[in-house]
């Protein structure tokens, strides 16, 4: 797919890790325009982990390309790497996406504190997490609440709020839907692809499960675009 | 809003954290009881005597004579006639002088011959008199004042009756003049509570049948007929000198210790106490690193919790670093929640103390004659609480920068 400005371009990645030399990732090519949303589809093992490890730059490829909003992050700082990661992606985990002592308005807003052009674009952050919380269904008054005390359906619906917030241009999702039953995940998926399209952003979603394929403009299988690496010797 | 947080995360470990702030603040009360009661020690110390300007007696060290007349240690190697003490009494600079003749003992405290004026002149504590706890001061020839210690350790009341002893540690008794308990003195913290207090007079009386420190056999002579005698000293310990101008006391001193007819010593009170105090001195710099150890230790007790707190919170560096926070962060985030948790120890250690102090004030001064004052912190206070909590950022580098290298290498994917 030609894209003059893709928000995510790699080309040749190679990665290996260190001390851990059995084991390593090779993506020849992969390309997301900007607005896309896209499942990455791979069996655990296959290297997803290490290859969105890449793209948030927390390490960087022994070889090869990766374009994060046309930016080469290899060619940053350690420092600056974190700094661009807080304002270009925003982040869902598996589980255990939120800092359960503090509370979901603290939780939601916390890039924020790392991203000065995301605080910019939001304004108010309190009445933009309260917005985010109306926009994504969750009760009214749980902002105030400690994270820790909500379901786990509802923590990921907070950490889609938090990803959200201040509009990065990419949204990495990393199994956010394991943890959830059928129900919760389609409508989790619903809300979370509509917000990314409201605030035009792209989605980039690992899953092993391919039932979630609908919801996504493009399905890709980690074998299409990557081969992991293993010491023949 | 990170100090929120950081605060949140603590009050969420709040019994562990709780633990060790408690620690630190027991520490820091520890340290600062230590030093109070030490700079309380050595006032009490330097207090132990005050409003007499000279201390003369024999010429001896001025260590040595300050041991004997005031701490009754040790012994005087010799006594002043009493013709210089008279001498000396008559002098025009001299306002009031108290003599006080020692060498008797009941049981094992020492037994002091002195006149009344003793009650009015001696003065500890910056200038607080002697006061009467029950009873009254010496009457009769064969009257006897007790100290707290000596009321208290020997069970007297007033009216009990008291052998002296001849000498110290002796088996000779002057069993013929009995004295009678006529008076018990309130607590001093002071040497006056471990002190038989008897008139000069008496110190003279019992040895009236005595020549060349042993009894003259088969000779006793009645209470009543002593009582008729002239009872003079030969000689005396030491006395207690007041001037008229505290201007003329280093004149006075060299003359006394100039006294052509015998050699004396005239002492400054405060200087001595202050040669004898750095004797004792060396047992305040133990105590002192004693405790400096136990809030060493309690910071270590922070690390290791700390330390103990990283592997269950790898997920919360994680997700601080996912947000784009830089590992410095997470350091950053580590030390300043060991110095939340060394401050809020360390004010919780002062009020501590000054709860302790609350409490324990009159407790202490009765039992020990200690009076520790209630006063703001002073700045050396202060500066040991900075301390506490520097040292507490210090020691919390060990465990933060070894978050930093954990959160560099877990990045943002920690699965637990």
């Amino acid at each position: 797919m030609p894209d003059a400005n893709p928000i995510l371009h790699l080309k040749d990645v190679q990665f290996r890790w260190p001390g851990r030399a059995s084991f390593g990732v090779h993506v020849s090519e992969f390309s997301m325009a900007q607005g896309e949303t896209v499942l990455l589809l791979g069996e655990s093992g296959s290297g997803k982990s290490t290859l969105l490890s890449l793209i948030c730059g927390t390490i960087v490829a022994d070889a090869g390309e990766v374009q994060v909003a046309s930016t080469n992050i290899a060619a940053l700082s350690p420092g600056q790497r974190d700094g661009f990661r807080a304002e270009q992606i925003g982040l869902i985990f598996q589980q255990f996406n939120l800092l359960p002592f503090a509370s979901v308005r603290d939780n939601i807003t916390l890039p924020l504190q790392f991203a000065a052009q995301r605080r910019a674009r939001v304004g108010d952050p309190n009445a933009e997490a309260h917005k985010l919380c109306l926009d994504l269904r969750l009760p009214k008054d749980v902002v105030s609440a400690r994270a820790g005390t909500l379901s786990v359906g509802q923590q990921q619906r907070v950490a889609a709020a938090r990803a959200l917030i201040g509009a990065p241009p990419l949204i990495i999702a990393d199994e956010p839907t394991s943890s959830l039953d059928a129900a919760t995940q389609a409508t989790f998926l619903e809300l979370l692809v509509a917000q990314s399209r409201t605030h035009g952003a792209s989605v980039l979603m690992v899953s092993h499960d391919a039932r979630l394929s609908d919801q996504f403009d493009r399905v890709i299988h980690m074998s299409d675009i990557a081969q992991s690496l293993r010491d023949v010797a | 809003m990170i100090l929120r947080l950081a605060l949140a995360s603590l009050a969420a470990r709040a019994l562990t954290v709780g633990m060790t702030i408690l620690a630190i603040a027991l520490s820091v009360a520890l340290f600062l009881g230590v030093e109070k009661v030490r700079t309380g020690a050595k006032a009490s110390f330097a207090d132990t005597i005050s409003g007499t300007d000279l201390i003369v007696g024999a010429r001896s060290g001025s260590v040595q004579l300050l041991l004997y007349s005031v701490f009754r240690i040790g012994n005087a190697t010799n006594n002043m006639t009493w013709e210089s003490y008279q001498d000396l009494a008559a002098r025009p600079e001299v306002d009031w002088i108290v003599p006080i003749s020692l060498g008797d003992s009941h049981r094992q405290f020492r037994v002091m011959g002195t006149t009344v004026a003793f009650f009015d002149r001696y003065k500890y504590r910056s200038g607080q008199s002697l006061a009467v706890k029950d009873g009254a001061v010496i009457d009769d020839l064969f009257d006897t004042v007790i100290g707290a210690d000596v009321a208290e350790t020997l069970g007297y009341k007033i009216g009990d009756p008291i052998v002296v002893a001849h000498g110290l540690a002796s088996f000779t008794e002057h069993k013929d003049q009995p004295f009678r308990v006529s008076g018990i003195l309130e607590k001093t913290g002071t040497p006056v509570d471990r002190t038989v207090i008897v008139s000069l007079e008496a110190i003279e009386a019992i040895h009236v049948d005595w020549r060349n420190g042993a009894q003259i056999p088969g000779q006793s002579t009645p209470a009543d007929t002593i009582r008729q005698m002239q009872l003079e000293p030969q000689a005396v310990t030491a006395a207690l000198v007041g001037v008229k101008s505290r201007l003329q006391v280093f004149g006075l001193q060299r003359a006394i210790n100039e006294y052509p007819q015998e050699p004396l010593l005239a002492i400054l009170p405060g200087v001595a106490l202050q040669e004898l105090w750095q004797i004792v001195g060396i047992a305040e710099t133990a105590l002192i690193a004693v405790s400096a150890m136990v809030v060493v230790t309690a910071l270590i007790g922070m690390m290791a919790t700390i330390f103990s707190s990283l592997n269950e919170r790898r997920r919360e560096m994680a997700i601080f670093r996912a947000m784009g926070a830089r590992p410095r962060v997470v350091l950053g985030l580590l030390v300043l929640e060991a110095v939340l948790m060394a401050s809020v120890g360390a004010l919780l250690g002062l009020a501590l103390l000054y709860l302790a102090l609350f409490i324990g004030q009159p407790l202490i001064d009765s039992a020990f004659g200690l009076w520790l004052p209630i006063e703001p912190p002073t700045l050396r206070e202060l500066w040991v609480l900075a301390g506490v909590i520097v040292a507490g950022a210090i020691v919390s580098m060990i465990p933060a920068y070894r978050a930093y290298r954990m959160s560099l290498a877990d990045g943002m994917l920690v699965r637990t």
